[in-house]
């Protein structure tokens, strides 16, 4: 098999606009971090709360959210986003529909389906971390909150979040890069993120070894970044003697 | 919604479920295998083979499976062509198998690894003791205990494969999800399918699952 090796090939025209294959790589991380930022954002506040629910004391309350997190645990991402793209909009209300699927454009479509179902099948895996670092406190802090007269959100909000936040921060770091690595199924409905503008810069111009070493890249390179970010962040919101409990 | 449909349908479906779990199975295979060796070489004390397998664990922990799927079906074909200097077309199935090992052999190596570790260092010392060599002792006395310690955390790992293995839509392969599509296409009801092949991954998933928090709970001292 012959194969014609050209590095430069990013730098060429598309012959679509003046863009050279770079913008379109460009293009796709801006789809890829904002479908991975939108989603992060549902995610810890529906996992929080989900969370939350899992450890309170009404039994039924618990249920619900154990439920919640089984049922989006246990079916696969792919199967969620069809739901969530090909099905679900034909249950909505009449003129919402037609808004789903007339009026924006495609792009958007996909993305507002991507991103609720990100966002709702990474706030399982938060809803877990968030229970485990709740659960790890001593119930020392429990019990001092209530005899110190704090009613039960005021317990969590000011005395069980903050200190099971700091816990969990290197579990949901890797929860959080996964939310990146995740937004590549987007490409299979059709939203033009990294991945699906590889795969397009590789069928355009058969140069498919150089389009893929550069989305590897790209992905390595966001992935490392991210992660020194939120070593910083833990070593930064670190409160000196707290983190010993997690470890317990 | 009108789900009797569904039935006549099943004898195909169960062809694709078992394409799915033959892809599941032996992608564990692999990648246990694979991700063994890179446990030991990360652990080794040769200071080269411990950072290659480290680069080569970071690596593909840090890129998107459905990437490495893409990538191995355009790329498989060429450095099979390449080495063996044939043209002979290999099909989406064992680019797909070779992807799914070697990017699951990353995340295995890292239970693997914490496996090893978990073993106390009297074990090996004691091994060496009795006049076993390296390989007799990983052998016969470190990872027969390290993997009865991080079975549930393997099997965790499985069902996540489980689960990923429905990727493989991306390249064509006709796996359980595909057929089920593919199904409700012909008799026109999309979502029915869709819903049916979703509650089978959830029924094999929560029930592995649930398993693995009763073999958890068993062993736990």
């Amino acid at each position: 098999m012959n194969y014609h090796w050209d590095w430069g090939v990013f730098f060429k025209p598309t012959g679509i606009g003046s863009e050279i294959y770079l913008d379109w790589f460009m293009t796709g991380l801006g789809w890829t971090i904002a479908l991975a930022l939108t989603s992060w954002i549902i995610a810890l506040f529906i996992g929080t709360i989900i969370g939350v629910a899992r450890t309170l004391p009404n039994k039924i309350i618990a249920n619900l959210a154990a439920g919640y997190v089984a049922l989006f645990r246990n079916v696969p991402l792919l199967i969620q986003l069809f739901i969530w793209y090909f099905m679900v909009p034909d249950y909505l209300p009449e003129s919402l529909e037609l808004w789903f699927k007339q009026d924006i454009n495609p792009a958007t479509s996909a993305f507002i389906s991507t991103v609720i179902c990100l966002g709702l099948f990474t706030a399982a895996r938060v809803a877990e971390q968030i229970r485990t670092g709740i659960e790890a406190l001593p119930q020392g802090q429990i019990n001092a909150g209530l005899a110190l007269g704090l009613r039960l959100p005021q317990l969590y909000k000011d005395v069980l979040l903050p200190q099971a936040f700091r816990i969990i921060i290197p579990p949901i770091t890797s929860e959080f890069l996964n939310v990146f690595k995740n937004s590549s199924v987007a490409s299979l409905i059709g939203l033009m993120e990294l991945l699906a503008q590889t795969k397009q810069t590789a069928e355009f111009t058969a140069n498919l070894f150089e389009a893929f070493t550069l989305a590897t890249l790209i992905y390595f390179v966001l992935n490392m970044s991210l992660m020194l970010l939120m070593r910083k962040l833990e070593k930064r919101v670190q409160v000196p003697g707290l983190i010993a409990l997690g470890g317990k | 919604m009108d789900f009797s449909n569904i039935l006549p349908a099943l004898p195909s479906m169960m062809d694709g479920l078992w394409l799915t779990l033959k892809l599941t199975v032996l992608s564990i295979i692999g990648g246990v295998v694979i991700g063994t060796l890179l446990a030991l070489a990360r652990l080794s004390k040769y200071k080269f083979l411990a950072m290659a397998a480290g680069f080569y664990v970071n690596y593909f922990r840090s890129i998107p499976l459905l990437l490495v799927i893409t990538w191995f079906y355009f790329m498989v074909p060429f450095i099979i062509g390449w080495v063996t200097g044939t043209n002979r077309p290999v099909g989406a199935l064992t680019s797909c198998l070779i992807a799914f090992m070697l990017f699951e052999a990353a995340y295995f190596c890292e239970i693997v690894r914490a496996g090893i570790q978990s073993i106390s260092k009297g074990q090996i010392n004691a091994a060496y003791a009795l006049g076993l060599n390296y390989r007799q002792a990983m052998q016969l006395i470190v990872l027969p205990q390290a993997f009865r310690k991080m079975m549930p955390l393997l099997m965790q790992q499985s069902i996540i494969l489980f689960q990923d293995t429905s990727l493989v839509y991306a390249v064509g392969l006709m796996d359980f999800l595909n057929t089920a599509r593919s199904r409700g296409d012909i008799v026109g009801q999309p979502h029915e399918f869709l819903l049916f092949a979703g509650l089978i991954y959830f029924i094999i998933s929560f029930g592995a699952s649930s398993y693995v928090t009763y073999l958890k709970k068993r062993t736990t001292v």
